[in-house]
């Protein structure tokens, strides 16, 4: 899964540094605060461990054996920020020093495995786990999906980012100039390998390791068991005063981005594939369809299923310009902070219905 | 082989690539002589402009200026051969193998015995990909395998990284020679005391515990490296000793390399 450099096209792998860059600076903000001066042993030593991890040779069942990428372990032992930064200088080393994913690349290697996996691990773990004692293997089969969930999902970005190239990257003759092949051949190829073995791999890795933390050094294992039945202090990922102030770029980010939405309407056209059905019967919204997919006239009526399904459901603010607004560049600030409230609305709510929300420090989180 | 012989083999293979990227470091020839800054700001110039061409022949040609420096720094050809071509053209050519066959366009050709047609723009799409995963590959090792690693992550200052992550690359990297010791000694320990053939689930098991061995002394090891760090003085604060100087020299191999950069961007275009 580390893309070499070659693979994708610097406007792709510009976007993903641009992408990653937040995560870096919100963990390194978050960190620092808790751990203080023990945050660059603990993170370098913890680095040189997620490097170690990735050449273990795992046996798998069937005979086989693969290699895993340590998220789950290291997400569900220093938490998702923690985790992030030490997987991203993992990657930093192995590009650098090792040849193992390009240098162009980084930041998209690092967005797929480091922070896109350790988030979705951790989400994974907490929900499975719950507040189930440290002990229980119900931590350990939690911890294992984690990783199961994490190196798939971590995989699935990289397919998309693969199979986007060439749609979007060919050369004066229509070669594509990066990765050769698209979604369709992209996703199946990069996910088979990811759902069996490679998935396999690091499920085998996460619950082994947590099995046997479990009954070596269970206080390893309580930053992120908040709500397992054992005493302790407030931890990290708990959104204390300080972690609040340290999601600041996050939420500057999204502000940025949200007041730039009436940009889309420079975009001229409309998007490959988003077609009404009336367009197929419009001279004009044909002609744009053939001149997007290459000459391909578009059949002369709107296709049976399309025609059908199309008046399903009638969203509230059809082409993101809500009936009310006349200007086209209000309607898009609208309709992008409308569908913001409603994800942050959707996550406050499970936030809130989410129990335990303090959880406990670690002997190595303490300063 | 078994799967303890093989993590071994990984962990003594990555040592080796390491000492011997610190052999190759102390030749004398072109790159090494170099101010570190110059070399990394010129080797990133050619990748990222080798990512950008939309010529094949520019590509091949920035190929070129990878091999004519390393030739000029005295790193053996076979070396990069097996280190990298060999290696990059295995997994990058299998990856790219059926893109001719699958790539829409012109048809040129059919497969013998087969009978797949072979498209211009499959063969071209196939091309961009190994040449320029090829350049790239080569362009990186060559800025490792003429570097002391020391000098590669303090020249990363001049791309504006913090003194932090600077701070902590060194030490990560310091550690990761460290405990592939001790993780090559427990394997070897695991090795001598195995008389019999484990069970898939046994196997899987050791490890498992093995990696969380490591795991535990990793962190042990992070309580006491900190608590080194503390007993002499450590109170937050990084700095990092900078002794690299710019010769003419270096001037003038940066205006080379910003030439050639200049040059691949133009006819890339």
């Amino acid at each position: 899964m580390h893309i070499p450099d070659g693979y994708l096209s610097p406007a792709t792998c510009a976007a993903l540094y641009a992408g990653a860059a937040p995560f870096w600076y919100t963990a390194l903000r978050r960190l620092q605060r808790w751990l203080n001066t023990r945050l660059i042993p603990l993170l370098s030593v913890f680095a040189a461990f997620s490097f170690l991890v990735m050449m273990f040779n795992l046996p798998l069942p069937g005979g086989t054996t693969g290699h895993a990428l340590g998220v789950g372990v290291a997400t569900v032992v220093l938490g998702p920020w923690a985790s992030l930064l030490a997987l991203s200088i993992a990657l930093l080393i192995q590009a650098l020093f090792f040849g193992d994913g390009g240098i162009t690349t980084l930041g998209a290697n690092c967005f797929n495995m480091a922070i896109v996996g350790s988030l979705v691990a951790y989400v994974v773990y907490r929900l499975l786990a719950g507040q189930a004692a440290i002990t229980s293997s119900r931590r350990v089969v939690g911890a294992a999906l984690a990783g199961y969930a994490a190196i798939n999902a971590s995989a699935l970005c990289a397919a998309v980012e693969l199979g986007i190239q060439p749609l979007l990257f060919r050369d004066a003759s229509g070669a594509p100039l990066y990765a050769p092949y698209p979604l369709r051949i992209a996703l199946p190829a990069m996910m088979i390998g990811h759902l069996t073995f490679a998935g396999v791999a690091e499920l085998v890795l996460t619950g082994g390791v947590v099995a046997y933390l479990q009954r070596a050094n269970p206080s390893l294992l309580e930053l992120t068991a908040p709500a397992a039945p054992r005493g302790g202090a407030p931890d990290s990922a708990a959104l204390s005063p300080d972690a609040r102030r340290g999601l600041r770029p996050l939420w500057m980010a999204l502000g940025l981005l949200l007041a730039l939405t009436p940009l889309g309407i420079l975009a001229g056209g409309a998007a490959w594939g988003e077609w009404a059905a009336r367009d197929f019967s419009q001279a004009a919204a044909r002609e744009r369809m053939a001149a997007a997919s290459r000459n391909m006239a578009p059949p002369l009526q709107a296709p049976r299923g399309l025609a059908r399904l199309y008046s399903l459901w009638t969203a509230p603010f059809p082409g993101y310009a809500p009936s009310f607004v006349r200007q086209p560049a209000l309607g898009y600030l609208l309709s992008a902070m409308f569908g913001c409230g409603v994800i942050i609305l959707v996550f406050m709510l499970v936030g809130a219905a989410w129990p335990g929300r303090k959880i406990r420090g670690s002997p190595f989180y303490k300063t | 082989m078994n799967f303890v012989e093989r993590t071994l083999s990984n962990l003594v293979g990555a040592m080796e690539r390491a000492f011997q990227a610190e052999e190759l470091a102390k030749r004398d020839g072109l790159l090494q002589r170099l101010d570190p800054r110059t070399k990394l700001v010129g080797i990133l110039a050619l990748v990222i402009v080798a990512a950008l061409a939309h010529r094949l022949w520019v590509i091949g040609g920035l190929f070129g200026v990878a091999v004519w420096l390393a030739v000029w720094s005295r790193v053996s050809l076979a070396t990069l051969a097996k280190r990298v071509w060999m290696p990059v053209f295995l997994f990058t050519g299998v990856i790219a193998l059926p893109a001719p066959f699958i790539t829409p366009g012109h048809e040129v050709g059919r497969l013998p015995g087969l009978g797949w047609a072979v498209t211009e723009q499959g063969l071209r799409s196939a091309g961009y990909l190994v040449a320029r995963v090829e350049t790239a590959a080569t362009l990186s090792v060559l800025l490792i395998l003429c570097t002391p690693w020391n000098h590669v992550l303090k020249a990363l200052r001049v791309l504006r990284l913090p003194v932090l992550f600077v701070v902590i690359l060194g030490m990560t990297y310091r550690y990761i020679l460290l405990l592939l010791q001790s993780a090559r000694d427990m394997f070897e320990s695991r090795r001598s005391r195995m008389v019999g053939r484990l069970e898939g689930p046994e196997r899987r098991r050791v490890a498992a515990s093995s990696a969380g061995v490591l795991l535990s002394k990793s962190l042990q090891l992070s309580s006491d490296v900190y608590s080194a760090m503390l007993s002499r003085g450590f109170r937050g604060e990084v700095y990092l000793l900078d002794e690299f100087r710019t010769t003419a020299w270096d001037w003038l191999m940066l205006a080379v390399f910003g030439a050639l950069a200049s040059a691949a961007w133009y006819f890339g275009r």
